[in-house]
């Protein structure tokens, strides 16, 4: 990676106050207000590292992958390449197990296509869980009804935790795979994945996360969890949008299908027969995303500059500053108490809609998301509309969680008047 | 009083008030006096689904013109609501489907009628302007 790009936050404890300095947007104002922004769970905020490499790509390295005999063409291949394995080195991966697609969503829906092209017949099973984001339940549906296969779904505690033992009861010898999210986009929930890959595997079944929420916020290894596949989305983890990883292992990606056809997956294109590249370029069809892969990486190399471990404690101190907090206000109620959460928190006010109160919010220029955050189903056990949902980055203060309680106070006093 | 007046009458009330907190608690205010909607009709067919609050929107004829009636589960959808009820109920369907709505942008609460907004309130000044075009077609 280019070193002229550096960090200047790479200090021993996490200096937020430089930190905030290299996030622009962090310094705007929204309403003639400074911009709390905590909708961190939706999209990341881009620090100038991230900012600057997207210039410099495209002042001095743009141009198409893989094909090209010049000089531009072979420097953005080996920059989208070694972006790649700086990605896989992150995930303790190999490159060749590393394929980039358009965020999360696209990860979920070429595994639940090339996969259950070959694995998933008619009255086979997939489980899913109750927490889990439309984006890892619709593509489930979609192959459910495709192969008539069955969908299976674990349900969720009151405090928003997968019933364990509902889900050593769904695993059988029809399903054939499990597709569950790490950390919960609603609840903040942090899944026990370790375990029910552990349950998975000793019937074979493979498993799938979802890590669009883990992945900004803690290390992960996938050798050392030895799942199956695993996905997140670059917007979410300061890097661009439109750009997003599928880890698969090799074993099964050699098994699997194009998921697209096009330029780059192919080995050779006759007129009746084409045949197919190894992968990962069999997944990728097509002019890829080189800037956002190339810069994909350089957002990682930022937060490892900053440290996993680092981020991870001080992101905590946040959730347990805002839960204290906000639980202090009469009527609220937080949805999802699971004992190992990551910095999300979801709640309402009792009588008050959430839309409400976060269209005063942001009178007051504190961005947060309200209603049922793409997950119904959660939404539907809990019988409530939605939430207000308030998602924590490293950038946050506990000056801005103040000053969230402070506009809450004021959203109550103007809606219960 | 025509739509255009009505929408004229609306701007000059919200220009009595500078700052965000009192136009909010007007509009929440607005809201406890619309024209509240029969219960028979809080059903799935009168529910005009906004991604994030809900609007039951009945409308009917009376001499020639439509009376609106509606309700929400969120007090600022409400209160638009009721906002717009005011400035088109008790006209013509002519004169409805016709309306530009333009009170809305001058008064500044556009961001609630960007069609991107998942709030319901777009798809209730379709319906309702769906509805005039019904009960005209019912009338001819």
């Amino acid at each position: 990676m280019d070193t002229t790009l550096k960090s200047k936050a790479t200090v021993k404890e996490l200096d937020v106050e430089s930190i905030r300095k290299e996030f622009p947007i962090l310094s705007v104002k929204v309403h003639g207000k400074p911009l709390v922004y905590f909708d961190n769970a939706a999209s990341s905020q881009k620090p100038l590292f991230v900012i600057k490499a997207i210039e410099k790509y495209y002042e001095t390295v743009n141009s198409n992958v893989h094909r090209g005999v010049h000089h531009l063409s072979n420097l953005a291949t080996d920059q989208f390449e070694a972006a790649r394995k700086t990605i896989a080195t992150h995930l303790n991966a190999d490159a060749g197990e590393v394929i980039y697609t358009r965020g999360t969503t696209e990860a979920i829906n070429l595994v639940a296509f090339s996969y259950g092209e070959v694995f998933v017949k008619e009255g086979d099973e997939i489980i899913i869980s109750q927490m889990e984001h439309h984006s890892n339940i619709v593509p489930w549906q979609m192959l459910c009804e495709r192969k008539k296969a069955i969908l299976k779904v674990i349900p969720i505690t009151e405090s928003g935790e997968l019933k364990m033992d509902e889900y050593k009861k769904l695993l059988s010898a029809k399903t054939r795979l499990v597709a569950v999210a790490h950390v919960s986009n609603s609840l903040g929930t942090i899944n026990p994945v370790e375990e029910i890959i552990e349950l998975a595997h000793a019937r074979n079944i493979p498993v799938l996360l979802d890590g669009a929420q883990a992945v900004p916020h803690m290390k992960v290894d996938v050798k050392k969890l030895d799942v199956d596949f695993y996905c997140f989305s670059g917007h979410k983890v300061y890097g661009p949008t439109g750009i997003g990883i599928l880890f698969g292992k090799e074993k099964w990606l050699k098994q699997m299908p194009p998921y697209q056809g096009g330029g780059e997956m192919i080995k050779e294109v006759k007129l009746d027969k084409s045949t197919y590249q190894e992968p990962p370029l069999r997944f990728e069809a097509g002019t890829p995303n080189i800037e956002g892969s190339i810069v994909l990486a350089t957002a990682i190399d930022y937060i490892n500059q900053l440290g996993l471990d680092r981020i991870a404690t001080y992101e905590h101190t946040l959730l347990d500053y805002a839960t204290e907090k906000l639980s202090a206000i009469e009527g609220l109620k937080i949805v999802g108490q699971a004992k190992n959460k990551s910095a999300i928190v979801g709640f309402n006010v009792e009588g008050l809609h959430p839309y409400d109160i976060g269209i005063i919010l942001d009178q007051q220029g504190i961005a947060v998301r309200t209603g049922h955050h793409c997950t119904q189903p959660v939404m539907d056990l809990f019988g409530i509309p939605g939430t207000v949902r308030a998602s924590f980055s490293f950038y946050n203060t506990t000056g801005e969680i103040d000053a969230l309680i402070t506009a809450l106070k004021k959203a109550i006093e103007i809606l219960k008047k | 009083m025509t739509i255009e007046q009505a929408e004229t009458e609306m701007i000059e009330e919200f220009a009595l008030f500078d700052d965000w907190m009192a136009k909010y608690e007007y509009i929440i205010d607005l809201g406890k006096d619309v024209p509240m909607i029969d219960d028979k009709y809080k059903d799935e067919n009168h529910l005009i689904k906004g991604c994030q609050s809900k609007v039951w929107l009945h409308s009917e004829m009376k001499d020639g013109k439509i009376v609106f009636t509606a309700d929400s589960d969120a007090m600022i959808t409400k209160g638009l609501v009721a906002m717009v009820i005011r400035v088109l109920s008790g006209h013509t369907p002519d004169e409805i489907m016709q309306s530009k709505l333009n009170f809305i942008n001058a008064i500044g609460l556009h961001e609630h009628l960007s069609p991107t907004r998942s709030n319901g309130l777009v798809a209730m000044v379709k319906q309702m302007k769906l509805d005039a075009t019904a009960h005209n077609l019912a009338k001819k």
